[in-house]
């Protein structure tokens, strides 16, 4: 039998064959850049912000409820707590963009970590990419949290521990200090969705899923560090008071809020995992009549005074929230 | 003659030390060619290459009862909105007049209760979905809410053309998030990647119940991917961008969220509604 031989080169090429086929179907993908945000669902939590009391489809069970409900915006005014930011899941819950970068490791360029950049009510948060366990339960927790990262596939998907108690959303629907964070970094092209899955066995029943879309744009320079904060009086009879604003069961004044302006049930404001599944319209059906005419927020994308599109019959009003609406006198 | 040799360089080689060098050469790009990954098992007859099945090469399951999950955009979905309630949507003057004019009775006496069924809106309808193969190259998912078949086409098997549907016409691709196809993997090797879909051809209809429009002028793109979290549980991620330049400012960018479901027992055909 005649011997084939490869020789030097043939040799190479067969190697770097063998390496390549033995690399799993898996790789980083460059998740680095300004990502400007696609506020085209949750829009009005995420802008003006939600209704006082709007706890629609939150896997709230009777403990996270009742917390909520005791909630007031008023609580932030408090010196101490003018400069708290919220917590890690804020990314999925507020406004603002993302700036995300990669930190290597001088000698050998592997990825230690992925950064986000901070906003201004949220801290940057820290991916571990270098395989650290979290930390002891004992350990502090933080604003940020203590978030580790793996690659599966295209796709970074982190887990985040040790955050401080914070908010579902900015009504006070609440988060514990035992809440954990899985999200899935997922890009496509120039867009970028993060879906992020909140637990929490104090105040939840069910995992809240929250997802959101960005555009990589170069433009945004956005800061990678968050704006000085300096707490102030802002209310003096809170000063020096020991008071701390809230409602007491059953006096939350505005619970009867969004049933009045969209008709939606009561039961289905106070939320609860019921409520996040199809099956739970045909309770809704029976009930629910939609208003005769748009009341709030009806100028449109981010329509304005100044946008000239208002619906008839309403006068839209910029307060700075991106657009708030009362009917034209 | 003149050769690249291991160094990068051009060198000098005697004829048969060359000739020696060539057969090397060839039989290393056979070895190679038949070492890559789903090129041995893609062979035709006559040795014509046949691009592997879709269903073959898929990188993620997504067949299987889901079912929607309504924490987003919920006073939108799951009940149907005041007329003129359009927060969200980057409609431009001309959508806002139309959405003004809505008229569910007017859509029911036209025989359209479908139009906010269609493909730009289908996902964003609280329900089921039922995603199985047609075929090897087609990935049919169903709802249960107004009872739509969406045909996911990959390849070249791209429907005929003729009158639009509400759904449309679909093309899949399996793609890596880097924007490169999906190729072939051997044997249990994990396989990774995410579906992309573009969706024209899309009968008019409405992007919200109460009459927001999206124009036969539309595209939808949309990317399915697939979450296995710590507590066993799988979801399908998809991002949907809808283009429609007669309708919309810029492109309309949201993400639905459908978590598995172990069987078909809580599926609920309901048709098509212009009201609720």
């Amino acid at each position: 039998m005649k011997k084939i031989e490869l020789g030097r080169a043939g040799t190479a090429i067969l190697l770097l064959t063998g390496a390549l086929i033995s690399v799993p179907a898996s790789a980083e993908v460059d998740l680095a850049g300004n990502w400007a945000p696609r506020t085209h669902q949750d829009w009005e939590e995420r802008g003006p912000g939600p209704e006082v009391v709007d706890y629609l489809g939150l896997p709230l069970n009777a403990e996270g409820r009742a917390k909520a409900l005791a909630y007031t915006a008023s609580v932030l005014s408090l010196p101490e707590r003018q400069c708290l930011y919220y917590a890690p899941n804020y990314v999925v819950l507020g406004p603002q963009g993302l700036k995300i970068w990669a930190e290597f490791d001088p000698v050998t360029g592997a990825t230690i970590a992925w950064k986000l950049g901070a906003a201004v009510d949220r801290a940057g948060i820290t991916i571990w990419m270098d395989g650290r366990p979290h930390p002891s339960p004992n350990a502090p927790h933080t604003l940020a949290g203590f978030t580790t990262g793996v690659w599966e596939g295209d796709m970074l998907t982190t887990y985040t521990t040790h955050i401080k108690a914070g908010y579902l959303r900015r009504n006070g629907a609440p988060t514990s200090d035992q809440a954990t964070i899985i999200e899935h970094f997922m890009r496509h092209g120039d867009s970028i969705t993060v879906s992020a899955h909140i637990e929490d066995p104090i105040y939840l029943s069910e995992p809240d899923v929250v997802s959101r879309v960005w555009q990589l744009d170069p433009t945004a320079n956005l800061s990678p560090t968050p704006a000085p904060c300096t707490p102030e009086v802002e209310v003096p009879r809170l000063e020096g008071s020991a008071v701390v604003p809230h409602f007491l069961p059953g006096k939350n004044p505005f619970a009867g809020e969004l049933t009045g302006l969209y008709h939606i049930p009561q039961e289905a404001v106070m939320g609860g995992a019921e409520t996040m599944y199809p099956e739970y319209r045909k309770k809704l059906k029976a009930s629910y009549v939609a208003p005769e005419r748009c009341v709030r927020y009806c100028c449109g994308w981010q329509g304005g005074a100044e946008s000239g599109n208002n619906a008839p019959g309403l006068e839209c009003v910029t307060n700075g929230g991106g657009g708030n609406v009362r009917p034209r006198n | 003659m003149s050769v690249l040799g291991t160094r990068g360089v051009l060198t000098n080689m005697t004829s048969q030390a060359a000739r020696k060098y060539q057969t090397s050469l060839t039989w290393a790009t056979v070895a190679v060619f038949l070492c890559l990954p789903g090129v041995a098992h893609s062979q035709g007859r006559g040795g014509a290459a046949a691009p592997a099945a879709a269903q073959e090469i898929a990188p993620i399951d997504l067949t299987g009862y889901w079912v929607s999950i309504v924490n987003e955009d919920w006073r939108w979905r799951m009940v149907t909105p005041a007329k003129g309630d359009y927060a969200s949507v980057p409609i431009n003057a001309e959508a806002k007049r139309i959405a003004d004019l809505w008229d569910p009775a007017k859509d029911e006496a036209a025989g359209e209760q479908c139009k906010s069924y269609g493909a730009p809106a289908i996902m964003r309808v609280p329900g089921r979905l039922h995603i199985t193969w047609q075929d090897p190259n087609t990935l049919k998912v169903e709802t249960d809410a107004g009872e739509q078949i969406r045909l996911l086409h990959f390849g070249k098997g791209t429907p005929a053309g003729g009158a639009a549907t509400w759904q449309g016409d679909s093309v899949a691709t399996w793609e890596r998030g880097s924007g490169g196809p999906v190729m072939p993997v051997a044997g249990n090797a994990p396989r990774y990647g995410d579906l992309k879909v573009i969706t024209k051809h899309i009968r008019p209809g409405y992007l919200r119940k109460n009459g927001v429009p999206y124009s036969a002028n539309t595209t939808l793109t949309e990317y399915w991917d697939l979450n296995k979290e710590r507590n066993g549980e799988q979801w399908i991620e998809v991002t949907t961008l809808v283009d429609d330049p007669t309708y919309l400012q810029v492109e309309w960018a949201t993400s639905l969220h459908f978590k598995k479901e172990p069987d078909g027992s809580k599926w609920d055909p309901t048709p098509c509604s212009a009201r609720w």
